[in-house]
C-alpha cells in the first residue's frame, strides 16, 4: 500500500491541469473527470481508515543519514486518514451537486481545474510531514480558494475575495516567518526531527513567541474570533459548492488540523498555550452564534454559525491540551479529543448539507434575503427537510450526529471541572437552536409571498443532499463505542503518543 | 511605438531570450534555473508586446496558447515525476537517469528537464497574467 500515499496529491493535481487542455474540446469532460476522480480518492481514504496501518514515505527516495531524515516525507497515520477521508468524501458529493449549480456561470472548465487544485492543496497540506511543504500546500489551496471565491466576478464578490486575499496573506506571511524562526533554532524542517530537538530543549521565550505567531497565522486561517473579519464574506459570496467546501473542510484541512498537529505532535505545549487555545475556542463559539442571531442573509448567517462551531472544536482540543500539559487523567483528554474529532467529522457533513441548501434557496429564487423568502417548503420539499435535518443536527438534537459529539465535549468539560465551559457550550447550543428556528421559519416555513411558483432542484443537486442528510443521521452510529475504535481511536491514539508520530518518520 | 525603439526592441529581445534560455539549462550548476529564467523569458515576450502594437483579437490568442502550453508543462513535470514510480527504487520524485560528471552541462540526471519545463511554466504563467491585464484593459476602453 505504500506506493499509494503519493497519488493523493498526484490525482487531483493532475486533474486540475488536464482540464484546461481537454475541456477546450469537449466541454462535458470537467464535469464528469471531478467527481470520477474524487470517488477514487474516497475509495482509497475509507479504505485506509479501515485498515490499521501508519506509515511514511519518502517523496525522491532520500533516505535519512544518521536517523536524520533529509528529504521530503509524507506521513499517514490515523489523524491525517480522519482528514482525509472528510475533504475526498465531501469533495465528491460537492462535486456532482456543483454539475447543475455551475451551468448559469461562465468559464466551466476553470471552475473545475481550481476545485481540483484546492483539493490538492489540501491534501498535501494533511500528508505533509515537512514543515515548508506543508506551508507551500496551504499557498497552493488558498489561492485557488481566493479565484474560487471571486468567480462570481460581481462586486460583491471581489470585495469579499479582496479582504480575504488581505487577511489570508497577513496570515501566510506570519506562518512563514514561524517556519523561519523554527529553521533558525533547530536547523531542520521535519516535524518529527524537529519535535525530538524540542524535547530536549527547556521553553524558552523564543519558543513561545513562535508558537504564538503559528497561533495566529493558522487561527486567521481558521477564522477563530478575533481573526474571523473575512470569513463571512469570504463564504458568502463563493458559489454555494465553494462555500460548502470553504466552511465545510478548508477551514478545518489548513487551520485546525494544522494548529492541532503542530501543537501535539511537534511542540511540548505548555499550560499557558493550552488555556489560551481555550479561551479563543469559547470566544469564537460564544461571539459567532451571538453575532449569527441578527443576519438578514442565509449565507452570512451559515457562515458566521461556522465560526461559533469552530469554537466547539477548539476547546475540545483544549480541553485536552489542558488535561495533558498538567499531567491530569488521560482518559478526560481522550474524551475530549475524540469529541472534538467527531464534531470536526459532523460539522463538515452537516455544514456542507446547510450551504447546499441555501444554495438550492438561491438557484432557485435568485435571492439570500431573508426578509423576502418564505413558505418555500411546499415547493422545495427535499431541500426544506434536508435542511431541516441539519439544522436540528448542528443545533445538537437528538438522534443526530451533532447532539452526540457536542454531548462528548461537555463531559468531558464537566469532567475536567470546567464548569463555566460545559455551561458556555450549553447555552450557546440554545443561541444555536434560536438562530436556526429563525432560519427554517423565514426561509421553508411562514408565507410564502413572492415565490409560488418555484419548483425542486434537479436530481443531481438533490442527490447530494439526500446523501449528506443520511450521513447526518448514520453518523451518530459512531457515538456507538465498537464503531467508535474503527473511526476515532486511531486518531485520538496518533495525537496523544508523540513518540508515536516520531517513530514513523525517523525509524523508517 | 516609433521605428527606432521598434528597432531597438527587436535587436535587444534575442538577448534577453538568450540570457533567459542559459540561466535556465544551467540551472543545476549556477544560480538561478527555471523560476529566474523563466521570469526573463516572459519579460522578453513582454517587451515584443510593448514594442510591437495591441490588437486584442492577435492577444486572445497568443493567451490561449500561453495558457496550454502552461498546463502541458506542467503535466509533464507530473508525468516525469511519475515514471519514478516504476523505474529504480520505484518512488515519487525518483531521479532515475544517469547523473554524470559534476560541473558538466549534461549532468545532475532528471534535475536539467525539471528545470527546462518550470522555465517554460513560469514564462507562460507571467505571459497570461499580463495578457489577462492588457486584454481587460482593452475591453474597457
Amino acid at each position: 500500500m505504500n506506493s499509494l500515499i503519493p497519488l493523493f496529491i498526484i490525482i487531483p493535481l493532475a486533474t486540475a491541469f488536464v482540464i484546461p487542455i481537454i475541456g477546450k474540446l469537449t466541454s462535458s469532460f470537467a464535469k464528469i473527470i471531478t467527481p470520477a476522480i474524487l470517488l477514487i480518492l474516497c475509495y482509497f481514504s475509507i479504505s485506509f481508515l479501515l485498515s490499521s496501518n501508519q506509515e511514511s514515505y519518502i517523496v525522491g527516495g532520500w533516505q535519512a543519514i544518521n536517523d536524520i531524515p533529509i528529504g521530503i516525507y509524507l506521513v499517514l497515520d490515523g489523524f491525517s486518514k480522519l482528514i482525509l477521508c472528510i475533504i475526498s468524501i465531501l469533495g465528491f458529493l460537492v462535486s456532482i451537486y456543483a454539475i447543475t449549480y455551475i451551468k448559469e456561470y461562465t468559464s466551466k472548465n476553470n471552475f473545475y481545474a481550481l476545485f481540483c487544485l484546492m483539493v490538492a492543496g489540501m491534501n498535501g497540506v494533511v500528508l505533509s510531514g515537512d514543515i515548508f511543504n506543508l506551508f507551500v500546500f496551504l499557498e497552493i489551496s488558498v489561492i485557488a480558494s481566493y479565484a474560487l471565491v471571486a468567480f462570481g466576478v460581481g462586486k460583491k464578490e471581489l470585495e469579499a475575495s479582496f479582504k480575504y486575499q488581505v487577511l489570508g496573506n497577513i496570515a501566510s506571511f506570519l506562518i512563514l516567518f514561524s517556519v523561519a524562526l523554527l529553521y533558525w533554532q533547530t536547523k531542520t524542517l521535519n516535524i518529527a526531527d524537529i519535535s525530538n530537538i524540542l524535547k530536549t530543549h527547556d521553553s524558552t521565550a523564543f519558543l513561545t513567541f513562535t508558537q504564538i505567531l503559528l497561533i495566529t497565522g493558522f487561527g486567521l486561517k481558521a477564522a477563530i474570533i478575533p481573526f474571523h473579519a473575512w470569513l463571512p464574506d469570504a463564504h458568502s459570496s463563493a458559489p454555494s459548492p465553494v462555500s460548502a467546501m470553504l466552511s465545510g473542510v478548508l477551514i478545518k484541512a489548513i487551520g485546525v488540523y494544522v494548529i492541532i498537529r503542530l501543537f501535539f505532535n511537534m511542540f511540548v505545549f505548555t499550560y499557558d498555550i493550552a488555556v489560551t487555545i481555550t479561551v479563543l475556542g469559547a470566544l469564537s463559539m460564544i461571539i459567532g452564534a451571538l453575532l449569527a442571531i441578527n443576519q438578514k442573509d442565509i449565507k452570512r448567517l451559515l457562515a458566521y454559525s461556522s465560526i461559533s462551531q469552530i469554537g466547539y472544536i477548539i476547546i475540545g482540543f483544549g480541553i485536552g491540551m489542558m488535561i495533558l500539559s498538567k499531567g491530569g487523567k488521560q482518559s478526560i483528554a481522550v474524551l475530549a479529543i475524540a469529541g472534538s474529532l467527531f464534531h470536526m467529522i459532523n460539522h463538515s457533513v452537516f455544514k456542507g448539507l446547510l450551504f447546499l441548501g441555501a444554495g438550492a434557496v438561491e438557484y432557485r429564487t435568485n435571492t439570500r434575503d431573508m426578509g423576502q423568502l418564505g413558505g418555500l417548503s411546499e415547493n422545495m420539499p427535499i431541500t426544506s427537510t434536508t435542511t431541516l435535518g441539519a439544522s436540528m443536527a448542528i443545533s445538537g438534537i437528538p438522534p443526530f450526529n451533532g447532539f452526540f459529539s457536542k454531548l462528548i465535549i461537555i463531559i468531558a468539560a464537566v469532567q475536567a471541572n470546567l464548569y463555566v465551559l460545559a455551561a458556555l457550550a450549553v447555552i450557546v447550543s440554545i443561541i444555536t437552536l434560536v438562530y436556526f428556528l429563525k432560519y427554517q421559519k423565514s426561509v421553508f416555513y411562514g408565507e410564502n409571498r413572492n415565490f409560488k411558483k418555484v419548483k425542486e432542484v434537479p436530481f443531481a443537486m438533490s442527490f447530494s443532499m439526500i446523501i449528506l442528510a443520511i450521513l447526518c443521521l448514520g453518523l451518530s452510529l459512531i457515538a456507538i463505542p465498537s464503531v467508535r475504535e474503527i473511526v476515532l481511536d486511531q486518531a485520538v491514539n496518533s495525537l496523544i503518543d508523540m513518540d508515536k508520530y516520531i517513530n514513523l518518520v525517523i525509524q523508517h | 511605438m516609433s521605428l527606432i525603439v521598434k528597432k531597438v526592441a527587436q535587436l535587444i529581445t534575442v538577448f534577453i531570450f538568450l540570457y533567459g534560455i542559459y540561466i535556465i539549462v544551467h540551472g543545476h550548476l549556477t544560480p538561478g534555473g527555471g523560476f529566474a529564467g523563466g521570469a526573463i523569458l516572459a519579460g522578453a515576450y513582454i517587451l515584443q508586446i510593448l514594442a510591437f502594437g495591441r490588437d486584442p483579437l492577435h492577444l486572445k490568442k497568443k493567451e490561449t496558447g500561453a495558457s496550454i502550453s502552461e498546463s502541458i508543462s506542467i503535466l509533464t513535470v507530473l508525468i516525469l515525476a511519475v515514471v519514478g514510480l516504476f523505474i529504480g527504487t520505484k518512488v515519487f520524485f525518483n531521479n532515475y537517469l544517469p547523473s554524470g560528471k559534476i560541473g558538466e552541462l549534461v549532468s545532475a540526471g532528471t534535475i536539467p528537464l525539471y528545470n527546462i519545463l518550470i522555465g517554460i511554466e513560469v514564462a507562460a504563467a507571467l505571459l497570461t497574467i499580463f495578457l489577462a491585464l492588457i486584454i481587460y484593459k482593452e475591453e474597457i476602453e
